[in-house]
């Protein structure tokens, strides 16, 4: 490689060859690290599936209808339907609640508010998205429970015709869905605003501008300039925090009083998510009833990791706000 | 139908009215909002509403409503859609802040009676569960040293793949990367939990430690750092490589002497914004560490206790009002922890980050 030249001098000659050398060392680590990276990914994908092909092969129910989860029986019987549908559920209306809030939020920082309280507010929103779950998740229990008491009793009194709205049995705790929704729009509602935040930052000032010369009223300029430039954005951030919200566990699993019912009452206690279900089978679980959470952690891990690529994917051509460090 | 009521008198406008006639007062909002509030809480009081929540929610909805039909009947339909945008704007804000504030109020409350010096020198090692005393030593001890062996391993893996993304990246290997810890961050943290146990104590054998806790916590933590410190590296100017360059200095020289150093502030911004957030982590540490009641300093051998992880017990499984107590204590410690990591991160971000190129 080193072609030796008897006309450089020696000292520098090594110079050179070990500044190769250097090179060479330092890109290899770097690409190595990357690499241990995407390794990472794939043992991650690798190692449950091999768990939860074992489990899956001695399963007696149907994986993906049966309500029960009782992997250690004698005949091992367990499926995802209630965990499915749970998770899904509560992010759905963690979503409806977080994402209008967030982009209100989003809004009143980048557009209405005074600088003075703008500048320290996004500050502070940024902080609460570092609060750990363990917090929220105690805060529902002791606070956030109790005080929903009223707003579950009235929903089912006003709202009950809608029969998701519907309680069971009237003034029930409210260890359920619809309150695992709330706090997790509370817990998701930094990230989404983050993000948003700073698409709406990014539109351009002319646009802004032009639609107020032709006469438009700040929420005209909103909607005719700033929404429409934000919109892959907003989707994205939704999306990052849809991921959050669906594997959110230690929160949900204070918080919501689990069995394995399937209901669409929302209001009543019972359910699971895929996350919260894992948390707390964990401790009294055999080797195989492991193997059998591992198999519900793969779906998860699955549906997580096709919300974020496609979040990535549509936030792909504006990388500078993706929100990783947010 | 206001379009119509509207016009009239804007058309009957007599010459000599000033131009702020059919406009709203600049006090109207804050009245209607002081209006609407009292008639919220009148509602809640006559009613029998026992929950203050139902009482906010009613004020909000009286708000938007009244400031919109006033603004509709005084300054037209476009004016009130604009006023009724600005109300929800800042409904929107109040409806964030009141369960965030409530959050950090409601720990400090909590917490503070319980905090003390012996709170935080002491385990809970013989301690009756169903009794006071107690403390969180051993899980202060815990967190300390599984947050430290995580950082030791994601952060240098972190930064190097940053270093390889922007400085050496081309091609399909690099953008696979870039897909791929932009997925990462998304990785739930239980599902990193279930892969170190299949891998690290099913496959290999090994028993329940903080080591094995901490790998769990490294794989979240990773990304994290890539994300941050890519962004940092993109930020030091061109200029500054091509003169390095320019005299002669290796490529591998350039990064270590002279893009690392000028981005470092960043940099350790982002690393220290992802210990605060694996240090709440509670998911994978339950799996993994197991949860001691005893000081265990040692990380490679047996169970370890962590702070997420004690409140967790102290609520889910003692579950009575000393545990609450206990909990709130922890939560508090903890809480203060990750805020002041987060400030003192936010504080070195601003004294030293990078300017953009002029």
């Amino acid at each position: 490689m080193t072609s030796s030249t008897p006309a450089a001098p020696r000292g520098r000659e090594r110079r050179q060859r070990d500044s190769r050398v250097g090179d060479k060392i330092f890109m290899n680590l770097s690409r190595g690290s990357g690499i241990l990276l995407l390794v990472v990914m794939a043992a991650i994908a690798g190692f449950l599936t091999w768990r939860s092909a074992i489990a899956l092969s001695k399963n007696e129910g149907n994986f993906l209808t049966t309500f029960e989860w009782t992997p250690d029986a004698p005949e091992p019987v367990f499926g995802i339907a209630v965990l499915a549908f749970g998770t899904i559920v509560s992010a759905l209306i963690a979503m409806a609640i977080a994402v209008p809030v967030a982009i209100g939020i989003a809004l009143f920082i980048s557009h209405y508010a005074p600088r003075r309280i703008a500048q320290p507010f996004a500050y502070l929103v940024d902080l609460l998205a570092a609060v750990p779950s363990i917090i929220y998740g105690l805060w529902g229990a002791l606070f956030l429970v109790p005080h929903l008491g009223g707003l579950n009793s009235w929903l089912d009194e006003y709202l009950g015709w809608t029969y998701i709205f519907d309680q069971s049995r009237v003034g029930t705790t409210p260890r359920n869905l619809f309150t695992v929704g709330i706090l997790l729009a509370i817990m998701i509602l930094p990230i989404i605003t983050a993000v948003s935040r700073e698409v709406f930052r990014q539109v351009p000032r002319m646009h802004e501008e032009a639609a107020l010369a032709l006469g438009a009223t700040r929420w005209e300029m909103i909607r005719t300039a700033v929404l429409p430039f934000g919109r892959p954005g907003i989707i994205s951030a939704s999306m990052l925090g849809l991921g959050r919200a669906l594997g959110e566990t230690i929160a949900v699993a204070v918080v919501l009083s689990s069995s394995n019912v399937l209901s669409l009452h929302l209001l009543d206690p019972g359910g699971g998510t895929f996350a919260q279900n894992i948390a707390l089978k964990f401790n009294e679980a055999q080797p195989f009833g492991r193997d059998a959470l591992m198999a519900s952690g793969l779906v998860l891990f699955v549906i997580t990791l096709l919300v974020n690529g496609a979040a990535r994917l549509i936030v792909a051509r504006r990388k500078e706000y993706s929100g990783a460090n947010a | 139908m206001s379009a119509a009521t509207t016009t009239v008198p804007a058309d009957a406008r007599p010459v000599g009215r000033p131009l702020t006639a059919n406009r709203l007062p600049k006090w109207a909002p804050a009245g209607v909002a002081v209006g609407s509030i009292a008639l919220g809480c009148g509602i809640g009081a006559v009613g029998g509403l026992e929950s203050k929540l139902q009482w906010g929610l009613i004020s909000a909805a009286l708000f938007l409503i009244i400031s919109y039909l006033l603004s509709a009947q005084v300054e037209g339909r476009r004016q009130a859609k604009d006023r009724f945008a600005t109300s929800v704007v800042w409904v929107a804000f109040i409806l964030a802040v009141v369960p965030l504030l409530s959050l950090t109020v409601y720990t400090v409350q909590k917490g503070i009676g319980v905090v003390d010096g012996d709170f935080l020198t002491h385990s809970m090692m013989g301690v009756r569960s169903a009794g006071p005393g107690g403390g969180i030593y051993h899980a202060l001890i815990g967190t300390l040293e599984q947050v430290l062996l995580a950082t030791l391993m994601a952060a240098p893996i972190g930064l190097l793949t940053a270093v390889y993304l922007v400085e050496y990246g081309r091609g399909t290997l690099a953008k696979a990367v870039t897909f791929f810890v932009d997925v990462m961050t998304g990785v739930p943290s239980i599902v990193a939990g279930l892969f170190i146990l299949s891998l690290w104590n099913i496959a290999l054998g090994f028993n329940y430690s903080g080591f094995s806790g901490s790998l769990a916590l490294a794989i979240l933590m990773m990304p994290v750092v890539v994300r941050s410190t890519e962004e940092m590296l993109k930020l030091v100017p061109n200029e500054l490589r091509e003169a390095s360059y320019a005299l002669g200095v290796p490529k591998w020289k350039t990064i270590l002497r002279i893009v690392l150093p000028t981005a470092i502030g960043g940099i350790t911004t982002g690393v220290m914004l992802a210990v605060a957030r694996i240090t709440g982590e509670t998911a994978p540490v339950m799996m993994l560490v197991f949860g001691a009641a005893y000081i265990n300093n040692n990380p490679f051998d047996g169970p370890q206790q962590s702070l997420p992880m004690y409140i967790w017990q102290q609520y889910a499984v003692v579950n009575n009002d000393y545990g609450y107590a206990r909990a709130w204590g922890a939560a508090l410690v903890l809480i203060a922890f990750v805020m002041g990591l987060n400030l003192i991160a936010r504080g070195i971000a601003r004294w030293r980050s990078p300017k953009a190129g002029h």
